[in-house]
């Protein structure tokens, strides 16, 4: 190649060009995503299928005869060999046919449907609480840290991180609900019945969420900025003569999305998980709840797809999160 | 005689003197005292409150006693009593063990199976390293409490199911964080120098791989630890966890729950103990990171 010219394109010392790189990464890390769902579905499957208790007992009953039992296995395809059913479920799961449920008989795909309509806004309501919390204590945090307030942040979010959600839940119910009788403490109404009510008994829920999410994220917004403050082309910034506040407005925040994306890439999937557990504290028709009624009525059909669900979304996040960090700093996982 | 102090002494005032440029923040100077000594307080108060609950409680914690249900503190049950007339103290003492049994469980799991793991991706590099370190980012990708949620409804809800998961779930960590110091070490000149003395690969470990980076796997155990109390506390208020009659505190805030407006003292108390628990975990993880490890100081 000769000597290096400032204003030619760097290139791989093996000769691959940047698309190249692109293009490996992407397979490899598709080829992570695939494999990871099927361990995933192949480990769920197998835990939940060697059970002791067989489903055409659980929803017979005691009483059942034996040779009922046995037609209602052969009936729900159980009789068939584990790979057979594995296949048959995952062919379910992808083409959209969940089943129907071992114990109500209901359809799960209209179940889950229809609990989605609850967790997804609250989800999103804990997302942006997270964030309009987790973004401006960082960066003050951050900016502060040689005052006191820096510290004081710092350290309010260090006891918020120790707070778990369910215990905010309660507090914020015997505060809201209990003794000021703002909001409802419990239950949901549908949203075509009532929309104001059905939003209201879902901000309780969305703060509990959101406020633990926020301090727990604006410690890695705190160090995001510090790092970016630390940065070798903000000084340079610095020394070519522009005051702070011009240096992060013009190099520090398009340097910031990075961490944007770090925090929503963590915070998503814990908001996912952690809303299985204020579902339960609000005794909201979400997800959650429909997976933990599941596991309690040994409705194992129900639990594995609400299971593969979850861990399917979460797993995307972080594809498309590890996937645009790679597209926005090419630097990152070169060298992998 | 100043490299001697910059490596003796952790004292950040003596960094600011030392390494010019590093100007330490309010909040990292105070932290580097009082996150060590508060963490440090507020763990072995559990641990003494265990060992205590070991041979002595107050009352017995699964006695019921009708006649005293709901009692407000008093003399006698100074946080009262719950709605089966049990002692609250009695509870949240015995709870401490569980606390402190779930927290080894876990950091067992993870240690003695992650650190192996990093070890030998480290050591022999090439196709061992690159194949344990997909299959460790295989289970990294899964959540840890949905796996937990999963392990109770395949094999039953129990303290050691779901801390089974939460350690399986934090293997990849140990295992990463493993790898990635040991690495460092392995390449150091005198790693190179005991292989001219053809000392074995597990002789190397346990001499200079695994002294050298015992400090991060400690802070890394702290750390987990917390976790560890979190996931359980949340498990068992799901009933996942501990199952009923057992002093768990996520499971008292559950049974408690019902007599919120009546006594919120009752979901207070375990609330406030689980609280305190994780921020002393926490803290002297933070506190022992800053110590053990001066260069992650300033950073984080």
């Amino acid at each position: 190649m000769g000597t290096a010219q400032p204003w030619q394109v760097a290139r791989c010392p093996t000769g691959e060009t940047g698309r190249d790189l692109v293009a490996t990464y992407l397979i490899r890390r598709i080829s992570t995503l695939a494999a990871t769902l099927v361990a995933a579905s192949v480990v769920v499957f197998l835990l939940l299928a060697v059970l002791p208790g067989k489903p055409a007992q659980v929803i017979l009953g005691t009483q059942a005869t034996p040779q009922s039992v046995a037609q209602l296995t052969k009936q729900l395809g159980l009789d068939a060999p584990l790979w057979r059913q594995y296949v048959n479920w995952v062919h379910g799961l992808v083409t959209g046919h969940f089943g129907n449920s071992y114990i109500s008989q209901l359809p799960i795909g209209h179940q889950i449907a229809q609990s989605l309509a609850v967790t997804a806004p609250l989800i999103v309501l804990g997302l942006i609480i997270g964030l309009a919390i987790a973004v401006p204590f960082g960066v003050a945090a951050a900016l502060l840290r040689r005052r006191g307030a820096g510290a004081l942040i710092a350290s309010t979010t260090q006891i918020g991180i120790a707070v778990p959600n369910f215990i905010a839940g309660l507090v914020l119910i015997l505060v809201f609900a209990v003794k000021l009788s703002w909001l409802p403490a419990s239950g949901f109404v549908t949203w075509s019945s009532d929309p104001w009510l059905a939003f209201k008994s879902l901000v309780l829920p969305a703060v509990a969420l959101g406020v633990v999410e926020g301090a727990v994220l604006s410690r890695y917004v705190r160090s995001a900025v510090l790092d970016v403050l630390r940065s070798d082309y903000l000084r340079t910034a610095r020394a070519k003569g522009l005051n702070r506040r011009q240096a992060l407005v013009r190099h520090g925040f398009r340097n910031g999305s990075i961490p944007v994306l770090t925090v929503l890439g963590l915070e998503i999937p814990s908001l996912i998980v952690g809303a299985v557990v204020v579902e339960s504290v609000f005794t909201l028709p979400g997800v959650g709840t429909l997976l933990l009624q599941a596991v309690a009525n040994r409705d194992l059909i129900v639990v594995e797809d609400i299971v593969m669900l979850i861990a399917v979304t979460v797993l995307a996040v972080n594809f498309l999160v590890d996937v645009s960090y790679r597209l926005l700093d090419p630097r990152i996982g070169a060298a992998r | 005689m100043s490299v001697q102090m910059a490596d003796l002494s952790p004292d950040p005032a003596a960094v600011e003197l030392l390494v010019p440029g590093t100007r330490l923040s309010v909040w990292d100077r105070v932290r580097h005292d009082w996150s060590l000594l508060v963490g440090g307080t507020i763990v072995v108060c559990i641990v003494l409150a265990a060992l205590v609950a070991v041979f002595w409680t107050p009352y017995d914690p699964l006695a019921v006693d009708p006649t005293q249900a709901l009692a407000p503190a008093s003399w006698h049950h100074l946080f009262g009593t719950d709605q089966y007339g049990r002692d609250v103290l009695s509870r949240l003492m015995g709870g401490a063990k569980l606390v402190l049994f779930s927290g080894a469980v876990s950091v067992a799991i993870a240690t003695v199976v992650g650190v192996p793991i990093g070890l030998a991706a480290a050591v022999r590099g090439g196709v061992v390293d690159e194949a344990l370190m997909r299959l460790v980012d295989l289970v990294y990708a899964f959540p840890a409490l949905l796996a937990a949620i999963v392990l109770a409804a395949a094999v039953g809800a129990s303290t050691l199911t779901a801390m089974s998961a939460i350690g399986i779930a934090y293997i990849p960590v140990f295992a990463r964080v493993t790898r990635s110091s040991a690495l460092q070490i392995v390449s150091s000149e005198y790693v190179l120098a005991a292989r001219a003395y053809r000392r074995s690969t597990l002789a190397i470990l346990v001499r200079h791989v695994l002294p050298n980076i015992r400090s991060i796997l400690i802070v890394q155990m702290s750390l987990l630890f917390s976790l560890a109390i979190l996931a359980e506390a949340g498990l068992s208020y799901l009933g996942l966890g501990t199952p009923a009659p057992a002093p768990s505190w996520g499971r008292m805030v559950e049974e408690a729950q019902d007599y919120l407006s009546n006594d919120p003292l009752l979901v207070l108390w375990p609330g406030v103990f689980i609280a305190v628990a994780v921020l002393g975990f926490n803290l002297l993880g933070d506190g022992l990171r800053d110590i053990l490890d001066p260069r992650l100081r300033s950073s984080r």
